[in-house]
């Protein structure tokens, strides 16, 4: 992939919290309708990645550019909507403040798009965790942004509301958004991402896709730097057990 | 801007405790300050025991003394229990059904005909006061205190009438009643002027009239002194005339000023909670984030919640003094200095609110943090500089500068009843404490982007 042909290009992003370096010179480039995944143990900086790329911290070096002048979409971890609002007047608010040209049309489209038209009139605080986190997903997507950052989208849901959010994931992606997600489930990963980005104490350890990551660990493209598994590492093939071990193997 | 404050006007009619305590809170406290100023004061009940009755009479020279309604003068400011002995008065006060007992003894009479006529009595009334509860017992006191100095002094002015009629008579002539007899008395003057006479018709040489030279020569002392006597003594019943002068600050009105204290009080609560909390919800909510990533910038959130919580501070404030102006009496024709007075306070009562809301972080903690702010910086501006040594004096007055509340308190007091010069000041105060504080809010919306 070119450069030139990058949705989102980032070269050598780091920030630094005083002498602590949170994340240190991360690069990649996302093409349109890509999903990445980026994964690493507590503590890695996958945070940090995704608010340096959604504008909320300013990096300490490095750069960011977007093929669309366009601000990206940004679902943050913990549910950023107003629980004394209904879906809708929440929705209206940030149509508005992103000076939409028909704040109404954009609400009316992510009802619909996140199958929410039914509750619209009801307070966020409300709804179940499933639906509050397609609110915050949707406030995101208002902007008909091309790049989607979602921190760990799935992370207070039950698994049938995360298949419907994946659902809805994968559809943005289908109209060709990229898509950015950290997670803990690695299984996710491995599942809905073409690619992953591995994170260890704010280091790009690893970019590539799951298959990759798990011939990486099998020893096909560096065998001397992976340790043999733990007694609970489970059997060899799976995609989370390979990534514990890629962890191990570089001291995380 | 505009939508923000349409949301967090959704919000707070979606909140209807916390929006009804805001319109309650300012109008239970008019109320309350209403009927406190415009009720006559409370009575407190005393147990009395009177030996002496109520038609007593006693005679001082010529004046006639009843000295049963001076007594009764003690009663008027307590709501008396009269009891048949002082152990039945001093029994209620132990027992808790009077803060208070007066014992006025029998021999009260005697005793102040004893110190007029030979100065030796020693008039004596007796006050039992109930010390388990020192504001009543200082209630109790106040008002019989204030009593009992009135009687005395109504006396002392009875006594010196006697004295000083009695005196001119010595001086002029006329006739004093002793033991309900009519006394003729020459006078010194008359005195004076029959000696002179009968010193013409003696011999410049003749003993006698050198003798009767002397007599004249005592009485002319006599009457000069006597004559400076009489104005001496009656000062001697208003000592001291005080004339009244306030040479700096203002005279406004105590009811006016308890007006504005309530006023302040109320504008403070509403404007620091409110703005406090408005800013601790984006946090809580999680959306500081991801309204100033372009949306909004840090300082128009912050001049948005701090011009909700002021306008709404300063409304419920007006409601308030209008609803208090039914019971006492505020100029409504300085009413435009009322609402530039109230809306400069409540900016900086909002600007405080967004600090700490900014340092909180959390709405709970923001509230309690703005509760705890609140009460001790009204109370440290309400202590008088004046009442403290002088190491507290200067700590007190830091205090009251760096805090709106008695810069608020100045400019508010001053547009009910103050001049109108007086205001400028405290309200330059207010507009310095704003842009401080709001500065203060900024640096600590850093938190919440860290957070």
């Amino acid at each position: 992939m070119t450069v030139a042909a990058a949705a989102l290009d980032v070269v050598g992003l780091t920030r630094c919290f005083g002498s602590r370096m949170a994340v240190r010179d991360v690069g990649f480039a996302l093409e349109r309708g890509e999903k990445l995944a980026i994964i690493g143990p507590n503590g890695a900086g996958k945070t940090t990645l995704l608010s340096m790329l959604a504008g909320v911290l300013v990096p300490t070096s490095g750069a960011i550019n977007r093929a669309v002048e366009r601000p990206c979409g940004w679902v943050p971890q913990q549910q950023a909507v107003y629980s004394k609002l209904s879906v809708a007047e929440n929705l209206r608010l940030f149509a508005r403040l992103e000076r939409l040209a028909d704040p109404d049309a954009a609400v009316a489209r992510m009802l619909a798009q996140t199958g929410l038209e039914d509750r619209a009139q009801e307070q966020v605080g409300r709804l179940s965790g499933g639906n509050q986190q397609r609110v915050n997903v949707a406030i995101g997507l208002l902007a008909d942004p091309a790049v989607l950052l979602l921190d760990e989208p799935t992370a207070s849901l039950d698994p049938r509301q995360r298949a419907r959010l994946w659902e809805l994931i994968s559809a943005l992606a289908g109209e060709g958004r990229c898509v950015l997600y950290s997670t803990h489930a690695v299984t996710e990963a491995e599942r809905y991402a073409d690619r992953v980005l591995v994170l260890g104490d704010g280091e790009q350890l690893f970019l590539g896709t799951p298959t990759e990551l798990e011939e990486v660990v099998a020893g096909d493209l560096a065998p001397s730097a992976i340790a043999p598994p733990g007694p609970s590492d489970g059997p060899a093939g799976d995609f989370e057990t390979a990534f514990v071990q890629f962890l191990r193997a570089r001291g995380h | 801007m505009r939508w923000l404050l349409v949301k967090d006007l959704q919000i707070l009619r979606r909140s209807p405790l916390q929006a009804g305590v805001l319109v309650v809170y300012p109008i239970a406290i008019a109320l309350m300050i209403g009927f406190a100023l415009s009720s006559p004061p409370g009575r407190p009940t005393v147990a009395i025991y009177s030996g002496i009755p109520t038609s007593k009479v006693i005679h001082l020279g010529s004046t006639r003394v009843d000295v049963g309604s001076l007594a009764e003068q003690l009663f008027t400011s307590v709501r008396p229990l009269r009891e048949p002995s002082p152990e039945a008065a001093i029994a209620q006060v132990r027992d808790g059904h009077a803060l208070a007992a007066l014992i006025i003894p029998d021999d009260l009479t005697s005793e102040i005909e004893s110190l007029v006529t030979s100065g030796t009595g020693t008039p004596t009334v007796q006050v039992v006061l109930n010390g388990s509860n020192p504001l009543e017992r200082q209630f109790a006191e106040q008002a019989l205190q204030s009593r009992i100095a009135q009687a005395e002094q109504a006396l002392s002015k009875l006594v010196l009438k006697v004295a000083l009629g009695d005196l001119q008579v010595v001086l002029g002539g006329g006739s004093v009643n002793l033991l309900n007899r009519q006394i003729p008395l020459l006078g010194l003057q008359r005195s004076r002027t029959i000696l002179g006479a009968q010193i013409a018709t003696h011999p410049g040489d003749a003993a006698l009239r050198r003798a009767l030279g002397q007599v004249v020569n005592f009485a002319n002392l006599a009457i000069d002194g006597l004559t400076f006597a009489g104005p001496v003594l009656g000062s001697i019943g208003t000592p001291v005339t005080v004339q009244q002068t306030v040479v700096a600050g203002r005279s406004t009105p105590t009811d006016s000023y308890a007006v504005a204290i309530a006023a302040v009080v109320s504008l403070m609560f509403v404007a620091l909670l409110l703005a406090a909390g408005l800013l601790a919800l984006e946090g809580s909510e999680h959306a500081y984030p991801r309204l100033v990533r372009g949306l909004v910038a840090p300082e128009a959130l912050l001049a948005e919640k701090i011009l909700l919580a002021s306008a709404c501070a300063a409304a419920v404030t007006l409601v308030m003094a209008a609803i208090v102006s039914s019971f006492v009496s505020l100029d409504w024709g300085r009413f435009e200095l009322w609402v530039v007075s109230i809306a400069l306070a409540g900016l900086a009562f909002g600007s405080l609110g967004v600090a700490l809301g900014g340092l909180a972080r959390e709405v709970a903690g923001a509230s309690l943090l703005a509760f705890l702010c609140s009460l001790p910086v009204a109370f440290v501006a309400l202590v008088p500089s004046t009442s403290v040594s002088g190491g507290v004096e200067d700590v007190l007055k830091v205090v009251s500068f760096v805090f709106p509340f008695k810069a608020g308190l100045d400019a508010v007091s001053n547009a009910f009843s103050g001049t109108p010069t007086g205001i400028v000041l405290p309200l330059l105060h207010l507009v310095v404490l704003t842009v401080v504080y709001a500065a203060g809010a900024r640096l600590a919306l850093r938190r919440f982007a860290a957070a």
